[in-house]
């Protein structure tokens, strides 16, 4: 029994990593079939944004808060990468739907600028910047509708931008100048200490688990809740949803597709943003922490049924408790006096490595013969 | 149009310049007779960039200092050294390409460079078919002697050998059972291939080993086998590498493996470097062995320290590779200054029986090209530094391990031409 618990939660645990990182790629590849391939890299920001929300913490001012930034981090990396997946939207992709390869070449280039901008820009200007980025979009669509139908908008929307620029820079100065860490560029990883209540362990049942992993899990339930939610009860989930059945007829019946490429993106992105602070506990943070999780996040969403969030969320935890079964080699414990041909094959197999060899091999099996995943998208796709 | 132009033209100068001043190589004040270029190859982008930049202030520091003191003096003349920096950019075929770049294109006499296996792996056709010399500065695997490498770093009878040692006969665990932790490559597995031969040997037990892959950081299985192997607790020898580490600490502290609960951790890849990137709340009460630790309380240490500390800033610090990387830089010197020529051949003849006060104490260049070196055990201290337990005295370098299968009884000699690369003891 002890052993049984012990392994689902290890499933568990291993596939909520996986799952919350490809929630995200979920509804980006999934709803609108663009192939992001920097959606690692936004993971990256959201773990640099918690690394810059817990140095932050340490300044006196918020030092009585500190333990809570772990908290205030998930806000804030949603908000970050989502800021800049919004402009990856307006400015990149938006003008390449319809061409998946160049799409999947140009994503490609931006995961290569991201990586080399953590390298070599210091992190408090890094801030200042994503801050104008911010500031810079939202200020003008909160201008009273009188002065956004005025011939002379643009204006406001320079002056904007101006004022958004002085922000980031200041703001870029003050952190610069007050944290010493953030002042100077660096290609060396970085580490996220999770605040005292989250290290240790909790005793459930006779069997310990660790703290940060119960987070994780609990970060991943809320996302997924919070995301199927929205798509499904909210106005916009509801344009989503129709823009993802048919882009012409929406169109036609008067929503505004644009809008909602936006607000999809912009939540995929926000998602891989949470996906980052989760990452940061497990391991150490690097312009590099978004490549690792990549290949696993399509590999997910492609298993599960590209557009199905339930899919997504089986496959996640399928994958997780495959990854346990076989790489800690489970079924010796469970039936220890198996023949020894077999359990020979089960120890070749208990390493990380091969299992993760086993497990490839079980997907592209698996796929064989169910080309498209366990739920298969019944509905249109945005470009047919 | 004509202003844009005169921007580009201003613009060109200006990179020019920073090129010109990057590459150009450090050196004071001075009168030399001529100058010496030398090649420093090491991975400036990329993943191994971290650690490998560290190596490159460090040589150049070696060389500021020996050009400080005059250069290098070859049959009455002093020389300036200067030195074009090559980025290898973490990938091996680049490390390769940028070694025939330095021996043909700018001739350099000498190359120091690389870190992992892989990328000496690969640079090491490239030397022997040119004929041309590489210094390579970190503690690897072994099982390797070529004419056209000077290795500096420990091999595993240097490191791992008096660690397991110490680990079964001398730690808080002594006697309990072995588990072998390492990321999935040539050094760990070569490694752990030793420490389980030495094991054995010793009477003990190797309940367990496990490889992540690169990249990887999911240690959750890994986890409940060494909870499966070690309930009560035992050795752990560490050999993953770079990040991974981080991902590996941070969780096993969660999981309950700590020193207080009877697990204790020999690393072989962490230094006082890695130490603060991790975060010594993860690492205190864990082990490391090496041949220099930055608390090495001798007035060369401390020296090597201070200077490093001033010139690349107060918050950086030395570790073993870097100490490596800084003895060989001046052990070249020291062997054309009696060679009197900065010919391969004659600089590889002075080289063997070169000696030098390194910060770590006396080393001396063996036949077999590797250095003999004096062997530290330390545990990781709260101020992300290293509490010497026991110091060796000079181990004798094996290029080709007495306790692997594939190499016992195997010995190196470049000095007699009868020897060479393997021969039998």
């Amino acid at each position: 029994m002890e052993l049984l618990l012990d392994s689902l939660f290890n499933g568990v645990a291993i596939g909520s990593v996986l799952l919350v990182a490809a929630l995200g790629l979920a509804i980006v590849f999934g709803l609108m079939g663009v192939i992001n391939l920097a959606h690692g890299e936004l993971m990256m920001l959201g773990a640099y944004t918690t690394y810059v929300t817990q140095l932050i913490f340490k300044l006196p001012i918020l030092k009585p808060f500190y333990n809570s930034y772990i908290i205030v981090s998930i806000f804030l990396a949603f908000i970050v990468s989502g800021v800049v997946g919004i402009l990856l939207e307006k400015t990149i992709i938006r003008k390449l739907y319809g061409s998946p390869l160049e799409t999947l070449l140009a994503t490609w280039g931006v995961s290569l600028i991201l990586q080399q901008f953590v390298r070599s820009v210091p992190l408090a200007y890094g801030t200042g910047l994503i801050i104008s980025l911010l500031i810079g979009l939202f200020l003008p669509t909160t201008f009273p509708s009188k002065i956004k139908e005025s011939i002379n908008f643009k204006y406001f929307k320079f002056s904007s931008w101006i004022f958004a620029a002085l922000t980031g820079v200041l703001t870029g100065n003050i952190i610069s100048s007050s944290v010493s860490k953030l002042s100077r560029a660096s290609a060396r990883n970085v580490d996220v200490t999770a605040p005292s209540w989250m290290r240790g362990q909790v005793e459930i049942i006779g069997t310990a688990f660790p703290k940060t992993r119960l987070m994780i899990i609990v970060i991943t339930l809320i996302s997924v809740v919070a995301i199927t939610l929205f798509l499904n009860q909210s106005a916009w989930g509801m344009r989503i949803r129709a823009v993802t059945q048919n882009r012409q007829m929406s169109d036609c019946l008067g929503i505004s597709t644009e809008k909602v490429d936006i607000i999809t993106f912009g939540i995929g992105s926000g998602l891989a943003g949470v996906a980052g602070v989760a990452v940061s506990l497990l391991g150490s943070v690097g312009p590099n922490v978004g490549g690792n999780y990549i290949v696993g996040c399509f590999m997910v969403v492609v298993l599960g049924g590209v557009g199905n969030l339930l899919g997504t969320v089986l496959a996640s935890f399928g994958i997780g408790i495959m990854t346990d079964l076989i790489g800690a080699g489970r079924l010796l414990s469970i039936w220890p006096d198996m023949p020894l041909p077999l359990s020979n094959t089960i120890n070749f197999f208990a390493t990380t490595s091969m299992a993760r060899v086993m497990i490839f091999a079980l997907i592209v099996i698996f796929l064989q013969f169910k080309p498209t995943g366990l739920f298969p998208q019944k509905g249109r796709m945005v470009e047919s | 149009m004509r202003i844009s132009r005169r921007i580009l033209a201003g613009l060109a100068t200006a990179s020019l310049a920073v090129t010109a001043t990057s590459c150009g190589g450090g050196g004071t004040s001075g009168s030399f007779d001529d100058t010496v270029t030398v090649g420093i190859l090491h991975s400036l982008s990329g993943t191994m960039a971290i650690s490998e930049s560290t190596l490159v202030d460090t040589e150049k520091m070696a060389i500021e200092e020996i050009n400080a003191a005059g250069g290098v003096k070859v049959g009455g003349k002093s020389y300036k050294i200067e030195y074009i920096v090559e980025d290898g950019a973490s990938d091996w075929p680049t490390f390769a390409e940028k070694s025939k770049k330095l021996i043909d294109q700018d001739g350099v006499p000498v190359v120091f460079g690389g870190w992992t296996s892989a990328s000496r792996k690969a640079m090491l056709p490239v030397y022997e078919s040119k004929d041309a010399f590489l210094y390579y500065p970190i503690q690897y695997e072994a099982q390797e002697c070529s004419n056209n490498i000077f290795y500096t770093g420990a091999t595993p009878n240097q490191q791992s050998e008096p660690a397991t040692d110490f680990m079964y006969k001398r730690s808080p665990a002594a006697g309990g059972d072995f588990f072998l932790v390492g990321s999935d490559y040539v050094f760990p597995r070569t490694s752990n291939t030793i420490t389980k031969a030495q094991v054995k040997q010793l009477g003990g037990k190797v309940v367990g080993e496990d490889y992540l892959p690169l990249g990887n950081t999911e240690v959750a299985p890994i986890i409940s086998k060494i909870k499966k192997a070690l309930p009560e607790g035992g050795i752990i020898i560490n050999t993953l590498n770079g990040d991974q580490n981080v991902a590996f600490f941070k969780q096993i502290q969660d999981a309950g493996i700590t020193p207080s609960s009877g697990y204790y951790v020999m690393n072989y890849s962490i230094a006082e470097e890695e130490i603060s990137t991790i975060g010594p709340e993860f690492l205190e009460g864990h082990y490391g062995a090496w041949n220099y630790m930055m608390s090495i309380d001798t007035p060369a240490s401390k020296k090597f320290a201070a200077s490093f500390k001033k010139r690349w800033g107060a918050d950086r610090v030395v570790a073993d590779p870097q100490e490596s990387a800084y003895n060989m830089v001046y052990l070249w010197k020291q062997a054309v200054e009696d060679a009197g020529t900065f010919d391969d051949n004659a600089v590889r003849e002075a080289l063997v029986g070169q000696k030098f006060d390194a910060p770590q104490g006396p080393v001396e260049v063996m036949p077999n090209h590797h250095l003999s070196q004096t062997v530290r055990i330390g545990e990781i201290n709260a101020e992300g530094g290293f509490t010497i337990l026991e110091e060796t005295g000079v181990v004798l370098p094996q290029a080709w391990n007495q306790k692997h299968p594939s190499s016992k009884g195997f010995a190196c000699d470049w000095t007699d031409p009868s020897k060479g690369e393997k021969y039998k003891l």
